[in-house]
């Protein structure tokens, strides 16, 4: 069973949802990074997304494009993430409860087939990851990887969306592993303050369509969104831009950059 | 996805979940209108009295006199709006009026892609914007105004390098946002799918006629057929025609600016390795995590690490040869055809000249050559004042 079936499983049954913070790998530096995603567990982090930084990144907005470009500035290459990965992997396991902390890692497909699949799928697995989505790689296009992704036991996540029809959603659903990842606006990464109107009915249509845990993602960035799609149903929230932009202010204050991190996941995992 | 999306493993569809069923929709359309009278009606009649086709196939007495061979130009630089990016435009701004969308994006990189669409918006008025890189903005500027007389709004790109691969990257991104009421035309047969199928079948007009035109005046196939390539569809455009006569030797010409051996060119098929960039699947130029790598090319048209994915499958079935002319050849042969012709190339389609000038040394002299023409230099010449200082 995956992590992130125990997971979820573990979270259902205490009436908790996961919170799942996004990291750029090597923002704004190897060491700074790594730091600030160690504080992000320390910080009560459930699950983990770990994103490879890539030169053309166009599901981004300008947040985590920035981000991708601090990193690949300080030289992250693709063999530096995975060594980068087992660092947090080894650290995880020593302070988390049954070993259990997913990691999942988003990145662009180019990275993925210029490795060879294989070879990035088993490097991924070594390094201890244990989901992979691919942003630019529909259902259409995931013949490329779903034989590596199985042989490597590694759960292969899908984005929906709003222009994702409820027989698309059910045929993802029947493709992926872990969890749905639902976007939750029509638009590239970023923080936003508030949802457009229909993002409850939509997280319904999808919770509606398929059966893994949904985790919503794309926009989120304070407490009252989280509220908004957990109440909806979703069973996580995913926040990538708000926490990018907490590495971003700090550049020069290494330090508050951590106590922000800190604050700012202590307070989104309060169950209100 | 009703049609092919692949030319062998070239193409595909790599794009984030929220364009899948924009391209359905796109997809759907071209099908239910490419082949519908009324369309090609109005389209066939846009073509000829509004952009002025067909385009001449014009016999270079003297440049075929220093070559040394018949030297035949396809002269889409008559076309309107001075490239044959007005084929693309004029189609796809057609289906998008046709399917009832309120606004069109475009990228640009030498600005005649963003010309032409914003001489469509305002034919059809539609309300058009075109992402292009600043320094583009900067090298192309007659564009620029161009654009802009016609209503367009031009956003400025600063990401990257700046230029044609980082306006497509923005203009992506808009459509992401604003994928409900927005078409994107897209200027060349790269992309994910439907573009490059759809962009050939609105250009491979170029090679239909040349083929007919060819044929009246020399009463027999041309041996050579040579294209710049940037993106590709000015060479699909006249390639298309031809591929079946194996005996028509087709070559496209990419931009080696500085040299192959430098980094500093944009030279995708001859240096690029497989991979996926903007959509689809293709050579790309990159390094070896994947990382998509600048170019350079005097000409902002071809400067753009990646190709349309049939190139990729012609390149590797060896059906077309790609070779490459420096920003210097280039140059030069933008100087030869002013001086002995009277017909001042574009920098991109100036690289499709001096390779034939090269080639042309080693032929007979019997030997019949088509270079396209794909568009005029006004926009390059302010950039080219040094040479006639
Ligand atoms: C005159 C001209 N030729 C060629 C190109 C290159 O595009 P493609 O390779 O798609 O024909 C451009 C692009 O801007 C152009 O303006």
């Amino acid at each position: 069973m995956s992590k992130y079936n125990i997971l979820f499983q573990k979270l259902k049954e205490q009436k908790k949802h996961a919170f799942i913070p996004f990291f750029v790998i090597g923002d704004p530096d190897y060491q700074t990074s790594l730091t600030v995603v160690k504080k992000a567990i320390d910080s009560g982090a459930d699950a983990l997304e770990l994103g490879l930084a890539f030169s053309d990144p166009v599901a981004d907005g300008v947040v985590i494009q920035a981000a991708d470009k601090r990193a690949l500035d300080s030289s992250i290459k693709v063999d530096d993430a995975f060594r980068f990965i087992a660092e947090i992997r080894e650290y995880a396991n020593k302070i988390t409860s049954e070993c259990l902390l997913p990691i999942g890692l988003l990145v662009y497909c180019n990275l993925v087939y210029k490795r060879g699949v294989e070879k990035f799928y088993s490097d991924a697995k070594k390094a201890g990851v244990d989901s992979i989505l691919i942003a630019d790689m529909p259902l259409e296009e995931s013949g490329l990887v779903l034989d590596a992704a199985k042989n490597n036991e590694i759960d292969q996540i899908f984005l929906v969306t709003q222009t994702s029809s409820n027989e698309r959603i059910k045929e993802i659903n029947k493709l992926s592993f872990g969890f749905i990842y639902l976007v939750s606006v029509l638009g590239v990464t970023g923080a936003r303050t508030n949802f457009s109107k229909d993002v409850s009915a939509f997280i319904k249509r999808v919770k509606e369509n398929s059966t893994l845990p949904v985790c919503v993602g794309f926009g989120i960035s304070n407490k009252n969104q989280v509220k908004e799609v957990i109440d909806a149903g979703a069973d996580g929230a995913i926040v990538g831009s708000a926490v990018v932009k907490l590495i971003e202010n700090n550049l020069g204050n290494k330090e508050k950059m951590l106590v922000d991190i800190e604050s700012f996941i202590s307070e989104m995992k309060k169950e209100p | 996805m009703k049609l092919n999306t692949k030319f062998g493993k070239f193409g595909g569809l790599f794009v984030p979940e929220t364009l899948v069923a924009a391209l359905e929709e796109l997809e759907s359309a071209f099908i239910k209108y490419k082949d519908d009278k009324k369309f090609n009606d109005e389209l066939n009649d846009l073509l000829k009295n509004y952009a002025g086709r067909p385009t001449p196939l014009y016999f270079a007495k003297r440049l075929s006199k220093i070559a040394g061979c018949k030297i035949y130009l396809k002269r889409e630089d008559l076309l309107h709006g001075g490239a044959h990016k007005t084929n693309n435009a004029l189609g796809q701004g057609l289906l998008a009026k046709y399917m009832g969308k309120k606004r069109i994006i475009a990228e640009t990189g030498a600005g005649q892609h963003g010309a032409a669409v914003a001489m469509i918006g305002a034919l059809f008025g539609i309300k058009t914007e075109v992402f292009m890189g600043s320094e583009d903005i900067r090298r192309q500027r007659a564009n620029v105004l161009r654009m802009k007389l016609c209503g367009t709004k031009v956003i400025s790109v600063e990401s990257g390098s700046r230029t044609l691969k980082d306006a497509i990257n923005e203009a992506l991104r808009d459509w992401i946002a604003n994928v409900q009421d927005t078409f994107y035309l897209f200027g060349t047969v790269a992309g994910p799918h439907p573009y490059p199928t759809i962009v050939k079948h609105f250009q491979k007009v170029i090679g239909e006629e040349s083929k007919k035109q060819i044929l009246d005046t020399e009463k027999r196939l041309p041996d050579y057929v040579i294209a710049c390539v940037g993106g590709g569809s000015n060479a699909i455009g006249i390639f298309n025609e031809f591929l079946e006569d194996k005996n028509v030797k087709l070559i496209g010409v990419e931009p080696a600016g500085h040299g192959l051996n430098t980094n500093k060119h944009g030279a995708t098929l001859n240096k690029g390795s497989i991979g996926v960039l903007h959509g689809s699947m293709s050579y790309v130029l990159q390094d070896s995590d994947g990382q998509i790598l600048e170019t350079h090319s005097v000409s902002a048209g071809l400067d753009y690490p990646g190709v349309g994915p049939e190139h990729s499958f012609l390149k590797d079935v060896k059906r077309v040869k790609y070779e490459s002319i420096t920003d210097k050849e280039a140059i030069n042969a933008f100087k030869l055809l002013s001086e002995v012709e009277g017909i001042m190339p574009a920098l991109e389609s100036s690289h499709a000249i001096a390779y034939a000038m090269k080639l042309a040394k080693t032929l007979d002299k019997n030997k019949v050559i088509i270079i396209n023409l794909s568009g005029r230099g006004d926009k390059d010449l302010e950039q080219m004042e040094f040479l006639v200082k």
